[in-house]
């Protein structure tokens, strides 16, 4: 249809958590119950040297596969370089670096399937 | 009386509203978007209820839209509000009413920042007093014009001469109830219901015999907010935001939407249109849409008030089928006929929504 206005509809970003695939990441809390404890401070992003130049951050990895948005979140991982700083601030001692190994395995795998 | 319980914690949501002898201030923009709504909140409140509600042609804005839109800063806004009471004043009234919502937003923002900042109200009197040579008192009480109806639902309720029921089925009608964002979102305290369960409307939809409707959406803006409006390159997020609240209400089957803001059912009425054209959806029955009114057209059509008198012919969505539901009689002929069965023209109809 022909717009005349000038102006339109952008699409929600509201999630609709009924409609997300959990599998995936009920698979991962199942191997890394760690995935389950944080509580998005983020300190991991602060200190994440890769975070100012790629978008890298842990919490939001974690954030965007509960939601479903598994495309963006493997993305930023690609960005990890594993130096595991994130490891060491981390205050519910979450170790961030198998989290993210454990990230790829599963989800990369799922993927290349 | 001894409140317990829910009825204790819901004693905290009320608000003492006036009886009678009321000051009351219109809106700027209602009169243009429904021009019956206020002439009719007049006539209920004098010939129905038999209350005294004074109003002075001397009143303006309350500055409200440019101070949304960061045009003016808040003492000028001020001043503006503080002529508004001192004409209140010099009638010899206490209690204000305000028309807008937005308007009923800003005025309690002021009497707020007032009581936190006494300097900026001496200031404001003094600026007053420079630019106009007015002094006033702050009213006793603030209202909008929807807490009055909401206060004689009942009364209003026993002289009605139709329900809002569907008068085939015998069921009651469906209806999606829309607070303004500044009744109660910025001073929960000074709306009925607060922020969390506003029933003003919920109110009066019951007392009239309606069902009211409770969706995902139910609190979320009706995306007109000013400057998403009012700049045409953000014209896309206002709308968005009304399709949103179309979303989600649409699985519920509403038969109408009341409101009691100015903005609101201009917005919710005609981005249906918008809506159509672009997208081709409508969110009615048969090709129509949701018929969407403000609460004195409500009060006004239960009363009994012939529909063109209470400016239905000016609303986007067609309201026929929900006369038909209820058992309104009109005439379709009348519809354009104005004052003295003058014609006022038939517009255009639209492609995409169906109307009369």
């Amino acid at each position: 249809m022909m717009n005349i206005f000038g102006f339109r509809l952008s699409a929600s970003s509201a999630i609709d958590m009924d409609k997300v695939d959990r599998t995936l990441f009920d698979k991962l809390c199942a191997e890394e119950p760690d995935a389950r404890r944080c509580m998005s401070c983020g300190s991991c992003s602060a200190t994440c040297p890769a975070g100012e130049f790629t978008g890298m951050s842990v919490r939001k990895v974690l954030h965007n596969l509960q939601r479903g948005k598994e495309r963006e979140a493997l993305k930023m991982v690609s960005s990890c370089m594993l130096c595991g700083k994130c490891n060491m601030v981390c205050p519910r001692g979450i170790n961030t670096r198998h989290l993210i190994l454990s990230v790829c395995r599963i989800y990369k795998t799922e993927e290349s399937r | 009386m001894i409140y317990q319980g829910k009825q204790n914690i819901w004693s905290d949501y009320q608000k003492e509203i006036p009886d009678d002898h009321w000051y009351y201030v219109r809106s700027c923009i209602r009169q243009n978007f429904f021009p019956a709504s206020e002439k009719m909140f007049m006539e209920i409140c004098r010939n129905v209820l038999g209350k005294d509600i004074y109003e002075n042609e001397h009143h303006t804005t309350c500055g409200g839209i440019a101070y949304h839109c960061d045009t003016i800063p808040q003492e000028t806004v001020m001043t503006i509000v503080a002529r508004q009471f001192a004409l209140m004043t010099e009638a010899g009234y206490e209690n204000y009413v305000a028309s807008c919502i937005t308007s009923f937003g800003n005025y309690t923002e002021i009497l707020e920042t007032w009581n936190e900042y006494p300097e900026l109200e001496a200031k404001i009197r003094e600026l007053l007093w420079k630019a106009c040579r007015k002094e006033f008192r702050k009213p006793k009480h603030l209202a909008h014009s929807s807490d009055l109806i909401y206060k004689f639902r009942n009364e209003i309720a026993e002289k009605a001469k139709f329900r809002l029921v569907n008068k085939e089925t015998g069921e009651p009608l469906r209806v999606v109830e829309h607070i303004g964002c500044h009744y109660a979102k910025m001073f929960p305290s000074k709306g009925v219901g607060g922020a969390e369960y506003p029933y003003v409307l919920a109110g009066m939809i019951e007392s009239w015999g309606g069902n009211v409707i409770d969706y995902p959406e139910r609190r979320h803006c009706c995306g007109y907010g000013f400057r998403q409006y009012h700049v045409k390159a953000n014209r896309g997020y206002s709308i968005s935001n009304t399709h949103k609240k179309f979303e989600s209400m649409e699985p519920y089957k509403p038969d109408m939407i009341i409101t009691n803001c100015p903005g609101c059912p201009y917005f919710l009425d005609r981005w249906q249109y918008v809506i159509a054209e672009m997208e081709g959806k409508t969110y009615g029955e048969n090709g129509f849409g949701i018929p969407v009114f403000t609460y004195e057209e409500v009060a006004g059509m239960v009363l009994g008030y012939d529909p063109w008198d209470l400016g239905l012919q000016l609303h986007q969505v067609a309201v026929e089928p929900l006369l038909d539901k209820i058992g309104i009689e009109y005439s379709p002929e009348d519809k354009y006929k104005g004052l003295n069965k003058k014609d006022i023209m038939k517009p255009e109809l639209p492609s995409g929504i169906r109307c009369f």
